[in-house]
């Protein structure tokens, strides 16, 4: 099966700065895909050149069986995109916007209002039909930055930071309606922030500085990069001396405790490829300490961002990238 | 190219103009000064003409059309919303075709808004209506000429003071190439003469249409909206 979206070799430069560095990437049909990275690694900039907004300086994109640059307009008719910190016509009211923006993708003028209301009722921003955008909270702007970018009902969805401005509330039910696109859509979406991938993408790409430095399942991603097994336990009883008992236990690496009222938590960290959990159980019994929990943990994909993207081998740290 | 898109792009784009305070100030304006213009010619003449006032509305015109370009593009870069428009199926002169459009049909209400001049003196006399006509026909097609060059000038940038003055400043200098051109004279000189608008507009109040005038504003709007077309394509392969 030919993939949706296939990116080989590209590269962007603005002037002398190098945003994007030889990124190849397939992604198929009905797929979710998360582009992760830090603010400035260079999602913005791939995801401007798949849309037809900016030009690589080298490489090739082909959507659907469309070279970006050779079909721009065949490309287009097939995205729906969702820029970065949206900007909207703030003298339109939401329908009369989502109406332009339908008319201007080419849905049949008697299918415009049935499109509008449809996308309405599926980012919820029906309330809100008749109000200026301008007058529009945050939230709302987005959901119909949202709306605008499903209202032609496009086979491929690119959306940059779809959450962003969202209250939480507002955060789980956009994350359900892209899930739910799954299937008859393929989705691209990008975010600095983990969680928003791993609960919405079955596969990730991990942008750092312009490359891609890792791609695969979220589990995946965390069972590769795990330096470390951790179990967290729950223990009530003097925290001091748990911990001193825990750390006695050959195998384990460290123990970062999680203070809380009244009981001893603790997250253990332990060699790779062992599992202590019997003999953590074991040294809490022996303590005459009550067991309240104890599980495996896989290391969150925070942790793991923060190894990938943050640790250099010459040591420098923390390195925020440039633009985006 | 598709009809609808480019209605849509005018629709949009009128609405916007009249959601807001400039189009009111703009047509308050020019309708203070032509009336200033107006009375004092028909009070100090009296004469039931109209030729010098519509000659003098062609001049205020260079000050007028620029601010009802500057905004068109140059809003869009500014807001960030042109990346919806870009990345969105329509092709740039589809863009450029419908808010050229827009301005258009705004120079229509704004010049329509002067019919009470005319309307005035046929109502205590008769004068001549072919010359009034023609003027008119003047006005537009130089209008239109105005607009386009105005659309490809607020392509350029994103702040929409510098469109507006380099808008002025390009119509001006070019209204004022028959004075210069006797400067250069020569080739260079007839070449001038011939670009300046001023010539091209003096005969339609005398109720003259000359086809090589009409040409003349015609190509101007053809290369302004060309100009403004490849502008805003460029982006792509920047």
């Amino acid at each position: 099966m030919q993939p949706a979206i296939q990116v080989k070799n590209l590269s962007k430069s603005y002037g002398p700065t190098q945003a994007l560095k030889d990124v190849s990437f397939e992604v198929f049909r009905g797929e979710i895909v998360g582009f992760l990275g830090p603010n400035g690694a260079g999602k913005t900039t791939t995801m401007r050149i798949l849309v037809g907004y900016l030009p690589p300086t080298s490489g090739t994109v082909i959507v659907d069986g469309y070279d970006v640059l050779q079909d721009s307009l065949k490309v287009r008719r097939r995205i729906g995109y969702l820029p970065e910190n949206i900007s909207l016509y703030n003298d339109m009211t939401v329908e009369a916007f989502l109406e332009f923006m339908a008319t201007i993708r080419g849905v049949p003028r008697g299918g415009i209002r049935d499109r509008v209301r449809a996308v309405m009722a599926q980012t919820r921003v029906e309330e809100v039909a008749g109000v200026l955008i301008g007058k529009l909270s945050r939230g709302y702007r987005q959901r119909v930055g949202l709306a605008q970018a499903l209202v032609h009902d496009p086979p491929i969805l690119i959306l940059d930071e779809p959450t962003v401005g969202l209250d939480p509330r507002q955060i789980i039910e956009t994350r359900q309606l892209i899930k739910s696109l799954a299937g008859d859509h393929t989705v691209i979406l990008s975010s600095h922030i983990l969680p928003e991938v791993s609960m919405t993408c079955r596969r990730v790409l991990v942008i750092h500085q312009g490359q891609i430095v890792a791609e695969d399942a979220p589990e995946n991603l965390a069972a590769r990069l795990r330096g470390s097994e951790r179990i967290r336990v729950e223990v009530r009883g003097p925290a001091d001396e748990v911990r001193r008992a825990l750390e006695r236990i050959p195998g384990v690496l460290a123990v970062i405790p999680e203070a809380r009222d009244g009981v001893a938590s603790f997250a253990v960290d332990c060699a790779v490829g062992t599992d202590l959990r019997e003999q953590v159980a074991e040294a809490v019994v022996r303590g005459g300490w009550g067991l309240r929990e104890l599980r495996p943990v896989g290391m969150s994909l925070e942790e793991i961002f923060l190894k990938l993207t943050t640790e250099e081998p010459d040591g420098n740290t923390a390195d925020s990238g440039h633009r985006g | 190219m598709g009809i609808r898109p480019i209605l849509a792009i005018a629709a949009k784009e009128l609405n916007s103009y009249f959601a807001s305070f400039i189009a009111y100030a703009v047509i308050a304006g020019f309708l203070f000064v032509t009336g200033a213009f107006f009375s004092l010619s028909v009070l100090l003449s009296r004469q039931v003409n109209l030729r010098f006032t519509l000659t003098d509305v062609a001049i205020i015109l260079l000050f007028v059309s620029p601010a009802i370009t500057m905004r068109l593009l140059a809003e869009e870069q500014a807001s960030g919303t042109l990346e919806l428009l870009v990345t969105s199926p329509v092709r740039e002169l589809e863009i450029v075709l419908g808010k050229f459009l827009a301005a258009l049909a705004f120079l229509i209400v704004m010049l329509a808004a002067t019919a009470y001049y005319p309307l005035l003196l046929i109502s205590y006399s008769q004068p001549d209506p072919g010359p009034i006509l023609t003027a008119y026909l003047g006005l537009f097609l130089q209008g239109a000429a105005f607009i386009s060059l105005g659309l490809f000038v607020s392509a350029l940038t994103r702040n929409q003071v510098v469109a507006y003055i380099f808008t002025f400043a390009l119509l001006l200098i070019i209204w004022l190439f028959e004075a210069i051109s006797g400067i250069f004279g020569g080739q260079l000189g007839l070449v001038l003469s011939y670009l300046a608008f001023y010539n091209h507009f003096l005969d339609f109040p005398k109720g003259v249409v000359d086809t090589k005038d009409v040409v003349f504003y015609l190509s101007v709007v053809v290369f302004g909206l060309v100009l403004a077309e490849r502008t805003l394509e460029s982006r792509r392969w920047r």
